[in-house]
């Protein structure tokens, strides 16, 4: 893709809890996804060790889905998941840390922290997305991937299952394209591209 | 805008905070991963409302005092017991075994912040009735934290989470068999403790101490940069005897580390390593 290897874009980083799987799955498995960039998925769960999360994204996208160890490198044209009871940070752009941290919104992973920590770090070079949910996490990271020169997009409410924490980030930043869960993948390509 | 918004802390300035706190203090920061120091510096000046980096700078300099909370501060104390029930379900029933032919156990929990690992361990080894010949040794940097290892006092709140995990990891007995409940505080029996040996040590600074079958230390590498994990690993392996056990926390790994050669991970998914050469 020559002219995804333009992009100023590096990360993608989408957040989501309760009633965001579904959005998930349609983004991942779009088959136009840019491989230019690394994607990062916050989400939050119970720390099941059955849990087939991972699985499942892997055989729905026709790239590489890793949950995230320790220190893993960052690497264009794979989703990394963040494991369930850890913070997941950035260090660079070449790779993540964890953090078992005290919770953040009553979550660990906290949708916050991660985005907070790809604001710092990638600044402009950063996508935010923040999907359906019943919490308030994720608002405020989002909106420091905008004040930091990222671009940022709530899921549109009407459109999600549990609408408050994309209502949230609304809220918290009037500058922010809002989706339907059947538009984003549309607006990563868009925005990789343009 | 909140305040949290307007906390960024500079390369420069993280730099020399951290040369202050080693020269004045001996407390050596330098190779802590990044992102999450500058988490808990953020954090610390948000707690105490300090409005500038300066500020903070200014207390470590001049308040002796500050420094033993900053310390409290900066290493992370989130710990649980049976964290990873299956993880303890391996140990109860593949480790412990193969220690038990030994005529005496060393165990090093390393990092234990307030010690509910090492109770979990104490727990299972009395079930194995191994806890007579054993010695638990609980150390952490933080010389406050580990005070409550010796108290055995541990929030009430946890305990359904804990009682959970102990099942889950095997566990047959009552759990609240192992505690005295009074008002919002569980006290663990005395006899738990009875084979711990509570002691500060700093992996960054301090040598190895003993020979050990089992060594604990879950998720405390997350918070090193690659250089000081080798430094630490190797410290590790200099205290572990031929094969001994490292356990490291779910998503740490010796993969890709100076001594990652001469261990071999048992067959499970659990995060055991078995000392081979």
């Amino acid at each position: 893709m020559a002219e995804g290897q333009m992009t100023k874009y590096k990360i993608v980083a989408i957040g989501g809890s309760a009633g965001s799987l579904d959005v998930i799955l349609k983004i991942i498995s779009a088959a136009a996804l840019p491989v230019s960039l690394a994607y990062v998925i916050i989400i939050h769960r119970k720390n099941d060790p059955s849990s087939i999360l991972t699985e499942l994204l892997a055989s729905r996208s026709p790239l590489a889905v890793k949950e995230v160890e320790d220190k893993e490198s960052i690497t264009t044209g794979t989703i990394y998941i963040a494991p369930p009871d850890y913070h997941l940070l950035v260090e660079d752009y070449y790779s993540f840390s964890l953090d078992s941290s005290e919770k953040v919104h009553h979550s660990r992973p906290s949708i916050d922290v991660s985005f907070e920590s790809i604001a710092s770090v990638f600044g402009p070079t950063a996508i935010g997305i923040l999907l359906s949910g019943a919490n308030a996490d994720g608002a405020e990271g989002l909106k420091k991937i905008r004040l930091a020169g990222g671009y940022t997009i709530a899921q549109d409410p009407k459109d999600a299952e549990v609408a408050y924490m994309p209502q949230q980030a609304i809220l918290a930043d009037a500058q922010i394209l809002i989706a339907g869960s059947d538009q984003l993948a549309g607006e990563i390509i868009r925005i990789v591209n343009s | 805008m909140k305040e949290t918004e307007l906390i960024t802390i500079r390369d420069e300035d993280l730099n020399l905070l951290l040369t202050e706190i080693f020269q004045r203090y001996g407390y050596d920061f330098t190779n802590y991963a990044r992102a999450s120091l500058r988490r808990r510096i953020t954090r610390l000046m948000l707690i105490d409302r300090l409005p500038s980096f300066a500020e903070l700078f200014y207390r470590v300099r001049n308040d002796e005092n500050y420094f033993t909370h900053i310390i409290q501060q900066l290493t992370v104390n989130v710990t649980e017991m049976f964290r990873d029930p299956q993880m303890f379900k391996v140990l109860r029933e593949e480790v412990l075994p193969v220690l038990a032919t030994h005529p005496f156990i060393r165990i090093w929990h390393a990092g234990c912040s307030t010690g509910e690992e090492a109770y979990s361990m104490a727990i299972l080894l009395e079930e194995a009735n191994l806890l007579h010949k054993s010695l638990i040794y609980a150390t952490d940097i933080n010389p406050h934290v580990i005070e409550n290892i010796q108290r055995g006092i541990f929030s009430m709140n946890h305990m359904k989470i804990y009682s959970e995990n102990y099942i889950l990891a095997g566990g047959r007995r009552e759990f609240s068999s192992y505690y005295t409940a009074k008002y919002d505080w569980a006290k663990f029996d005395d006899r738990l403790k009875t084979r711990m040996i509570v002691a500060t040590h700093n992996l960054v600074s301090d040598r190895s101490f003993n020979e050990f079958q089992l060594i604990c230390c879950r998720n405390v590498l997350i918070y090193f940069d690659k250089d000081l994990q080798d430094k630490v690993l190797t410290l590790f392996d200099d205290s572990l005897d031929k094969l001994g056990f490292l356990v490291l926390g779910s998503k740490e790994n010796i993969r890709f580390t100076k001594v990652a050669s001469k261990y071999r991970q048992m067959e499970n998914r659990e995060k055991i390593w078995r000392k081979v050469k």
